[in-house]
Order: C-alpha cells, then sequence, then structure tokens
C-alpha cells in the first residue's frame, strides 16, 4: 500500500486519522528493507531519527497543534544536502566520515514543515555524473530494470521514489541531475529557476548553475514540495528575493491557448527514434486538450555541452580546491603539508573527479582562459538569448528529458559518451531556467521523459501543463515490478 | 593533440593531484578527446558578446553590518583530522 501513496494521498489519510505518521515512517523503513538490497538508493539510514520525527508528527496532530504543510510524510535527501548530525559524504571517500555542524536551507525548510527524513541517497560522486556508477560507494539500480542504471546524479533520490521507498525526495541540478534520473526512473523532477531555492548547505560542485529541487510520485506532489522549499534565504546570496507562491494553485489551470514552441534541435540525430515518437505522442495529447504548438529553433544548442564541459568544470576545480584535509574529510597522513595535500586529494577523489579537476584547471589555466573559459561564457549568454527570443512568443518549450531510455549498468565508458546524456538538460542550467521532467510513455519497458522548460521564475506554467498531460495520460499510476520482492510490505 | 603529457602533469600539479604515469597517458588521451570536441566553440562569432558568468542580474548583495551566530569553535573542530588546543593540526610547515 505505501508503494501506492502520494504526498497528496497520505496527507489525507494522516487528515483523517485513517494512519499516523508513525504507520507510514514504520511503512517505509519496511519498504526500505525489502528493497533497498537491490536497488542500492539509499548511502545512509536514519532509522531511529525518523521514528522520532514521526512521533513528533503525531504528537501535535493529536494536540490539534498548527502542524507543518508535510507533517509526517517521510522522504529522503541525496547525500549533497547538508543534514546537522547526519553523515554527509556526497557518495566520495573525500567525505565519507563528514557530519555537517549545521542543516542546508531546505533540510530546515522541510524539518520546519514536518516532513519525516528516511535518509541520504547515493550520487555520482560529487554529482558528477549521469549514472550514479561514479558513486565511491556502489551504483543505484533503476526499479524498471535492476540490470540497468538509474540516471544520475540523482540517481538515489530518483530510484527511492520510483521503488515506493520515499513520498518523495530532494536533488540536485547542475546538467539534468533531477530531470535526468527522473525520466530513466519515471517520476517526475523539477530543476527551478536558478535563485528559487536556496543553495545554503548543498555541497558546491558548479555554483553559477546548481540548484535543488524536487522528485516526486506526480505533479502534484511537485508543487506541493516545491512550495516548502522555495523560499528567500539570505545566507545564500544568489537567493532570489521573489514571494513562495502555493504552486498546487497553478495545478488546474488547464492548456486552452497555451502556447507551445518545439525545438527542432532536440529531435535531431543522436536522440532515439523511439523517444522522439513517445514524446510527439505527448505532444498531440496537449493540442488536443487545446494547446498550441509550433516547431522553433534555438540554433545554439549544439554548443551546449562544448560550453558546459568547460564551465562546469572550471567552477568544480575552483569549488573543489577545499579539500586539502585539513579541517574535515578524508586525510593522507605524510611528514609534509604539501605532500599531505596532494596524497588527500589522489586518493579521496575518484576518477570522474579528479579528470573534471583537471579539465577545468586546465580551462583556467594561465594562456588558455581566454580560449577555453572566456569563450565559453559568451557562447552561454547566446544560448540564454535563443531561449529569451523564445520565450518572447511561447509559454513553454517541449523536449525529450534524454536522448535514450535508461542505459545498461557499465554499458556507457567513454567519459564523452556519457556526457551526450545531458544534451537535452545543460542548456537549461546555462541559462538558469526552470524545467521539469514527466514520464509520457515507455519503450520496451522503460520509463521515457518529457521536459517543459519555462521562464525564468515561471514554474507554475510548467506544473500546469504538466498536470493537465498527467490527468490525461494517467502514467503517474505506474508503478515497477520489483524483483525479490520479499513478504510483508503489499 | 590539443594538449601534451607534458601539460597533463603541469596541470596535475597545479591542481594538487598526484597523478601515475598511466593516469598521465590516460588523462592525456581523454582530456583531448574532450577538448577537441570543445573546439567546436570556434565556429561561433563572439566578438562582441557579453560573456555570462551568472544568469541572475545581481551585483552585490548587502546587509546590515551585524553580528550573526556563527558555529562554535567546538563544533568547527568536530570533524578535524587532528587537531591541538583548540586548532587544526597539520605536519610542520616552518623548520
Amino acid at each position: 500500500m505505501f508503494a501506492e501513496m502520494t504526498v497528496a494521498s497520505a496527507l489525507e489519510m494522516l487528515g483523517r486519522r485513517d494512519i499516523s505518521a508513525c504507520e507510514l515512517t514504520a511503512a517505509a523503513l519496511q519498504r526500505i528493507k525489502d528493497t533497498d538490497e537491490v536497488i542500492r538508493a539509499f548511502v545512509t539510514l536514519t532509522e531511529e531519527k525518523a521514528m522520532t520525527a514521526a512521533e513528533e508528527a503525531d504528537r501535535q496532530r493529536t494536540a490539534g497543534a498548527a502542524a507543518g504543510g508535510l507533517a509526517g510524510i517521510p522522504m529522503a535527501l541525496k547525500d549533497n544536502i547538508s543534514t546537522r548530525g547526519i553523515r554527509t559524504t556526497c557518495s566520495s571517500r573525500m567525505l565519507h566520515n563528514f557530519v555537517p555542524p549545521y542543516d542546508a536551507a531546505v533540510t530546515e525548510l522541510l524539518g520546519q514543515s514536518g516532513a519525516v527524513l528516511l535518509g541520504k541517497t547515493n550520487l555520482d560522486e560529487f554529482a558528477m555524473g549521469s549514472s550514479t556508477e561514479h558513486s565511491a560507494f556502489f551504483p543505484t539500480r533503476n526499479p524498471w530494470d535492476t540490470e540497468r542504471v538509474a540516471g544520475g546524479s540523482s540517481g538515489g533520490s530518483a530510484a527511492a521514489v520510483a521503488a515506493g521507498q520515499a513520498l518523495f525526495a530532494l536533488g540536485s541540478d547542475t546538467g539534468g541531475s533531477i530531470r535526468q534520473p527522473a525520466a530513466f526512473c519515471g517520476v517526475v523532477g523539477m530543476k527551478p529557476t536558478y535563485g528559487r531555492v536556496s543553495r545554503y548547505g548543498l555541497v558546491a560542485f558548479a555554483s553559477s548553475l546548481d540548484q535543488i529541487g524536487p522528485l516526486t510520485r506526480d505533479v502534484r506532489d511537485c508543487a506541493m514540495v516545491l512550495s516548502a522549499i522555495a523560499v528567500h534565504d539570505r545566507r545564500d546570496s544568489t537567493s532570489a528575493a521573489v514571494e513562495t507562491p502555493d504552486y498546487t494553485a497553478f495545478l488546474e489551470g488547464g492548456v486552452r491557448g497555451i502556447r507551445i514552441g518545439v525545438p527542432r534541435e532536440y529531435f535531431a540525430a543522436g536522440i532515439d527514434q523511439n523517444v522522439k515518437n513517445t514524446v510527439r505522442q505527448a505532444l498531440r495529447v496537449l493540442i488536443s486538450l487545446g494547446a498550441e504548438a509550433e516547431e522553433i529553433s534555438l540554433p545554439h544548442t549544439e554548443y551546449g555541452i562544448p560550453i558546459y564541459y568547460l564551465i562546469a568544470p572550471a567552477e568544480a576545480s575552483s569549488n573543489l580546491a577545499r579539500y586539502d584535509g585539513v579541517q574535515y574529510g578524508f586525510r593522507a597522513e605524510s611528514d609534509s603539508l604539501w605532500e599531505q595535500f596532494r596524497k588527500t586529494r589522489s586518493q579521496g577523489f575518484g576518477a570522474e573527479v579528479k579528470r573534471r579537476i583537471m579539465l577545468g584547471t586546465y580551462a583556467l589555466s594561465s594562456g588558455y582562459y581566454d580560449a577555453h573559459y572566456l569563450k565559453a561564457l559568451q557562447a552561454r549568454t547566446l544560448i540564454k538569448r535563443d531561449f529569451d527570443e523564445a520565450f518572447a512568443r511561447y509559454d513553454v518549450l517541449l523536449t525529450p528529458t534524454t536522448p535514450t531510455a535508461a542505459f545498461p549498468v557499465g554499458a556507457v565508458e567513454d567519459p564523452l559518451t556519457m556526457y551526450m546524456n545531458d544534451i537535452c538538460t545543460i542548456p537549461v542550467n546555462l541559462a538558469g531556467l526552470p524545467a521539469l521532467s514527466l514520464p509520457c510513455g515507455f519503450i520496451c519497458g522503460l520509463p521515457v521523459g518529457m521536459q517543459l522548460i519555462g521562464r525564468p521564475f515561471d514554474e507554475g506554467m510548467l506544473l500546469r501543463v504538466a498536470y493537465a498531460y498527467e490527468q490525461h495520460s494517467g502514467l503517474q499510476k505506474e508503478r515497477p515490478q520489483l524483483p525479490r520482492q520479499r513478504g510483508n510490505s503489499q | 593533440m590539443k594538449i601534451t603529457r607534458e601539460e597533463v602533469a603541469h596541470v596535475a600539479r597545479l591542481a594538487m593531484l598526484e597523478i601515475s604515469e598511466q593516469e598521465i597517458v590516460q588523462y592525456t588521451e581523454q582530456l583531448n578527446a574532450i577538448l577537441e570536441y570543445a573546439d567546436k566553440l570556434k565556429e561561433l562569432e563572439t566578438e562582441n558578446v557579453v560573456p555570462m558568468a551568472h544568469v541572475l542580474p545581481l551585483h552585490n548583495v548587502f546587509r546590515e553590518d551585524e553580528e550573526l551566530p556563527c558555529l562554535s569553535r567546538e563544533a568547527a573542530l568536530a570533524n578535524a583530522p587532528a587537531e591541538e588546543d583548540g586548532m587544526f593540526r597539520v605536519p610542520r610547515v616552518i623548520e
């Protein structure tokens, strides 16, 4: 039963006293026990803390106290989001023992809303990757086919939601790290506008691109969770001083007269034909519901990946300079401080992280800065202009989220091939726009995601269009059949 | 070739990474593949394009100069691999 629930349905049941928060959290923990040996979504479980938080939610509800909007809802956080007193590893050897002394802003906000933290989810080390295979601990498996990857870097969060282990999870998205695993795992994932959600306490990867967002089982849940976390925070100087709307108020708006732009570059060679067909079928549904659609061009799309793979590693090489084994995290002992720095970093970081640090250091180094980094920043302006022009005429853009459905574990070894996975998602981060991935069908039993891209701070429009589609498709009710489900969690 | 083995070794030193001969060969190959792909940007005419480091129209974010709560020394040191007398301990730097 727990695996069938949503945030909204669980809140209704809690409100009617059909279930207690303790029962709900116990069901979630049982479900994790039954399934996570195979899925491996969680790096750390916080069972005792979860039960204590659930008891508190029940106490408040019984006392008739004003409970938070998500009181008693079991959820999970990607393990690059700081949690006070709970280890936050970034799935890296470098931080395997790091216990943050403070909460991230989103951790605080969810705590205030009464949500119950079940544990921390797996990711590609420091959020660098598209499959969770770069986790220093283990890869996360796709609940729809456990021989395949869950996507990444927020693969643990996406798999936990898809496998019915948590009612929602938060991830972070630098080049597609929420949307791509959401598409692979058949859940809803949103990257909000840059600045919409505070990054305070998110372990930094590429600061001009990183954004935290929700992964949920349906669009209504996405709106509910976003409403809880999209709050201005002066501890993040890039947090936007924008009011927090009740995002659920946008859901029922319908799509009649909504203008959808369909950028042809996102349906070009390199995108699987079945993915294209599935997304185009979804577009036809939206047109049948009253939306207007036109093919458009975003001419600089093909430059997205080269721009990203100069800018993101450049920012990462700078952000990750802090890991020196002095203040926290892993340290390789040595008699010499300089040798200690080098050994700590060489043994503490995995191959992909080192590769990106090297690339970024090179792009920023003397003699190459103008040719690589500066050129990429200028090209980034051109990407942004493409979108600005499109949004002068269209309310929302519709594309595939990923070029293919989930690929088998171990199938992609070449770094550049792995980077191509983010071809549809990267331009959105470069332009700082909000985008949402939602399930739009299946190919051979594997979920396919479509991406909706919106104007800055127009998350409401994305939710409105996504909800209209979802109500029609009913795809949010599809659940994977997990192998080796043992015993009593139905 | 965009980047030579010598340059890879130099970049590793700048990044404070110790890499083996075998890794130098591997990184040279992989970084070249990525940089050759990045050469695509040369097709773009960007002479009069303003570089965008950040999407938000933010310049400076100020607040009142007032004392705010911060971490205690104990909390700040709690994760230290080594500490002594309330400070982070590292190998001797000055002889």
